[in-house]
């Protein structure tokens, strides 16, 4: 079934269960498609991190490990972007709320550092409620195939 | 593979040498659970070796800094030892850099305790 919006047809669509195991499967999952399309090791890592703090989102905060609900993953490859779009069925959470991590206050905090790594490690983030319930992340890396 | 550590003496400071994964799940509760039995030991100076460190993601960050308040708050200091590229740049980008005091040699490192 085509993507969403842009008509491209997923490289991956699947539904996971709310677990950790499920964290490590979309990192390698994501790894797996993005492999051999221009990016090099160290751009792939941060890439596979950005997915594993999404993953960890919807499990944990979104789904809070309820083995009800599922967090869907759908991968998709074009030719100048690898675009990773990661749902949960959690009640949504409002991204003004959260608090800076960079702020001088928070920096010795435990947790929320989580969507500041994402953002440092794919080109574009974004965020949507979905109905009924739910959020949706979209995580894109542009590519450069070819220089 | 999850982390392992090992803990060894030099002096009166206590080095771990971590290695594997610091991520959610096994990992950062294997790290807390060190740290803590640690300062229950009455442990205080730590001087917590990266090198072999390959992956670190939030919660591990997350874990860092739990103990390095952890023994701060007892009167004690944690310093951080061989950060590798990947460590030393999560450090920069949420700016814990500025707050861990990181130490290239281990010799160094030990001495600065004293």
């Amino acid at each position: 079934m085509p993507d969403n919006d842009r008509g491209v047809t997923p490289s991956v669509d699947t539904s996971l269960a709310s677990t950790l195991e499920s964290v490590d499967n979309a990192e390698e999952t994501v790894l797996r498609v993005a492999q051999g399309v221009g990016i090099d090791e160290e751009e792939l890592h941060k890439v596979g991190m950005a997915v594993r703090e999404a993953m960890v989102n919807a499990v944990v905060h979104g789904n809070r490990y309820n083995e009800n609900k599922k967090v869907r993953l759908v991968v998709s490859l074009e030719p100048d972007r690898l675009t990773v779009r990661i749902a949960d069925q959690g009640e949504g959470f409002d991204m003004s709320s959260l608090p800076d991590p960079l702020a001088e206050e928070n920096l010795l905090r435990q947790s929320g550092r989580g969507i500041l790594l994402i953002r440092a490690f794919v080109d574009r983030f974004d965020v949507r409620r979905i109905e009924p319930t739910g959020t949706e992340v979209t995580l894109i890396k542009y590519l450069s195939r070819g220089g | 593979m999850s982390v392992k550590l090992s803990t060894r003496q030099v002096g009166d400071v206590t080095v771990i040498d971590a290695a594997g994964r610091i991520t959610l799940g096994e990992g950062s509760s294997t790290f807390r659970d060190t740290i803590r039995d640690l300062t229950n030991k009455g442990h205080r100076k730590i001087l917590l070796n990266l090198g072999e460190v390959s992956y670190i993601d939030s919660s591990g960050i997350g874990e860092l800094v739990s103990a390095f308040t952890t023994v701060t708050n007892q009167g004690g200091s944690l310093k951080l030892l061989n950060l590798t590229k990947r460590v030393r740049d999560l450090l920069q980008i949420t700016k814990l850099y500025t707050v861990f005091e990181v130490h290239d040699d281990e010799a160094l490192a030990v001495r600065s305790f004293s």
